[in-house]
């Protein structure tokens, strides 16, 4: 069986001036699918820019990217959009919801993307609202919800499109521990029982240990993968 | 079309300064509307028959009346067709301020006949010839001071005493309402026309004169030798005339009031100039505050060229807006601005071509506004946007 992500060789310069910054080493690493990876490592390792690589929202200087069994490292810029748009799910750290949208447009926006009619768009939405629990606050707009809420409203808005892939960056970094334990139970959910395969960076070990390996990076390298028993 | 939620909710996500912004475009508009109106009033061509009519008045002044003597003898010049004559009356109908809302003017027998722009129909012609008292309305006349056909109003007159009653009202008998053969030429409905033998016979003094001859020539391209011949007529005598086709008149007219046209023109120029400045400002302050949100939309599979049209779309839209309403409110208060200067001026209502010049206008103040923050929006590196680099 053949990795959700096959990551060779891939390096990330980037270029300031005649400044040359190498953050990423010749990176190796394969995710299965259905997995739940914890990226860690310390500020300024490079979680963010190999997570960008693998979502697909930058093309690394280097090596080769192999997602859902499509080459990504090459594509150009409207075909990466499109296969952004049919293959990953995006979470943030800071939600990054469109504030003048309520919670149900919030989440119907990947599906204009798609070929569905607005009510087929309204009841999917709906469904991936009631999933994350929060179909009482369709009709309400991001400033009025929690964080947490508005995180679960970014978790609906990832997967809505159904994507096989979800990136997460530092998902709970901006929660307290009790909406942050509900959002790494939703993503396990999502992993275990819709067969999600998930990438999340975090700084806590605690969230780590939610998922199934936990991956470390330092200064542009992997340095250990440890297997845990979820 | 499944857009344009996105793009409304972008638009008003500051609403103060989109509600200003709008307000601009509005009054621009506005402005363009009534501008274009001024100047469709002012260089509307001239009728095909205001070719072929010459104007014979006084030399020394249009107030300055000719004797009527001078009918048969231009009759009898060669190239003339038809003649007519008319005359000044100068009262008000009520009340003094209505002076300028309806002019009244006695009119010869072939006058109607020699002015097919006053469309009139055949049953009110009829009751025209047929009436002495009779007179005939402009409709925008008519409407203004609430006249109908079958009325019989007393016009209190400035100059002209009346024979019978030794005073200055005069009583006509409302027989018909014309209209304007076309829109641009709303302007001659404001006269009340009435017969002149009801004026002549009526009248204490000024037996024998008219006000102005009208004379149709046979050839449009005579119309100068025509004229030149009238004026000899009466050369050297107390009562020289000048003679011009209307078309002539017309163009005198215009030139003395300048190149309306241009300077309305020069006008709209700075107005435009300056709305694209305000306009581009706000639109390149409103992208770059959502620089985030738009990274978002093509992390979510939005590509750049969807990000450009969006941003675009935004843009055209405001101005649109804006100006549509502008635009139409410019059309609402034309009207009621022709019935506040009490027919002083008489604006020609915003017709299809000032609508489809004012909507290029808008959709291309719109690109032009959009294009730098829509290149922006579209070149933005995601990862960069993101991070808040
Ligand atoms: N566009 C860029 N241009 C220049 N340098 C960059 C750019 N993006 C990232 N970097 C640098 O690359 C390094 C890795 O950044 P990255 O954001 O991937 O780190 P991170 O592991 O996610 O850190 P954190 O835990 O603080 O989020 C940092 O030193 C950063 O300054
Ligand atoms: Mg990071």
């Amino acid at each position: 069986m053949t990795a959700q992500v096959e990551i060779r060789n891939v390096s990330k310069v980037y270029e300031r001036g005649n400044q040359k910054l190498e953050v990423l080493h010749s990176i190796d690493l394969d995710v299965e699918q259905q997995d739940f990876i914890a990226l860690m490592g310390p500020s300024g390792s490079g979680k963010t820019t190999l997570l960008n690589l693998i979502g697909g929202l930058d093309s690394p200087t280097a090596g080769t990217l192999t997602v859902s069994g499509q080459r990504i490292d090459n594509l150009g810029e409207s075909a990466l959009a499109r296969w952004r748009a049919a293959t990953v799910g995006f979470i943030f750290q800071f939600y990054n919801l469109l504030p003048m949208l309520s919670a149900q447009k919030n989440v119907e926006l990947p599906l204009l993307l798609t070929r569905l009619s607005a009510a087929q768009r309204r009841r999917n939405a709906a469904i991936a609202l009631e999933l994350v629990g929060l179909s009482d606050r369709a009709s309400h707009k991001p400033t009025e919800l929690s964080g947490g809420q508005q995180q679960r409203v970014a978790i609906a808005r990832a997967i809505v499109s159904d994507p096989a892939l979800l990136v997460c960056d530092e998902p709970t970094g901006d929660l307290d521990r009790h909406s942050a334990e509900e959002v790494l139970t939703l993503l396990q959910q999502l992993n275990r029982q819709h067969g999600k395969t998930i990438i999340m960076v975090t700084h806590d070990p605690k969230a780590a240990e939610y998922a199934s390996h936990v991956v470390h990076l330092d200064k542009g390298t992997l340095v250990e993968q440890v297997e845990r028993q979820a | 079309m499944k857009y344009l939620h996105l793009i409304w909710a972008a638009l008003f996500r500051r609403k103060t300064r989109t509600v200003f912004t709008l307000l601009s475009v509005l009054a621009a508009f506005l402005l363009f509307g009534m501008l274009d109106a001024v100047r469709t009033a002012f260089t509307a061509p001239p009728s095909a028959a205001g070719v072929s009519r010459l104007f014979v008045g006084s030399r020394v002044s249009i107030i300055q009346s000719l004797p009527q003597s001078l009918l048969p003898q231009i009759q009898a010049l060669p190239g003339v067709d038809e003649v007519t004559y008319a005359n000044w009356f100068g009262g008000y109908y009520q009340d003094p301020k209505n002076v300028n809302v309806m002019f009244q003017i006695a009119i010869g027998p072939q006058y109607l006949d020699m002015h097919p722009e006053f469309v009139l129909p055949p049953a009110q012609r009829k009751a025209f010839d047929e009436t002495r008292a009779g007179a005939v309305i402009g409709d925008t006349a008519a409407r203004a001071l609430g006249i109908k056909v079958g009325d019989r109003i007393p016009i209190r007159g400035s100059i002209f005493t009346n024979k019978d009653s030794g005073e200055t009202t005069w009583t006509f008998d409302i027989v018909g309402i014309f209209k304007a053969a076309e829109e641009k030429q709303r302007g001659f409905e404001n006269q009340l026309l009435f017969r002149w033998d009801y004026f002549d016979e009526g009248r204490a003094f000024g037996e024998g004169t008219v006000g102005w001859y009208i004379v149709r020539v046979s050839d449009p391209g005579e119309s100068e030798k025509v004229a030149a011949a009238i004026d000899a007529l009466s050369a050297n005598s107390d009562h020289e005339t000048s003679s011009q086709t209307e078309q002539a008149a017309n163009l005198a007219f215009m030139k003395q009031i300048g190149d309306i046209g241009l300077i309305v023109g020069a006008i709209m120029a700075a107005v435009f100039f300056t709305l694209i400045l305000l306009t581009g400002n706000t639109m390149a302050q409103a992208v770059r505050e959502r620089i985030p949100e738009l990274a978002v939309l093509k992390t979510l599979g939005f590509t750049n060229r969807s990000v450009l049209g969006l941003v675009l779309a935004e843009s055209v839209l405001l101005v649109v807006l804006g100006g549509a309403i502008g635009l139409a409110l410019a059309q609402v208060m034309l009207p009621g601005l022709n019935a506040a200067s009490g027919g002083r001026v008489n604006f020609p209502p915003i017709g299809a071509s000032t609508w489809l010049l004012g909507l290029a206008l808008m959709v291309g103040i719109g690109l032009v506004v959009g294009v730098l923050p829509a290149l922006r929006g579209m070149r933005l590196r995601i990862v960069d946007a993101l991070a808040g680099r």
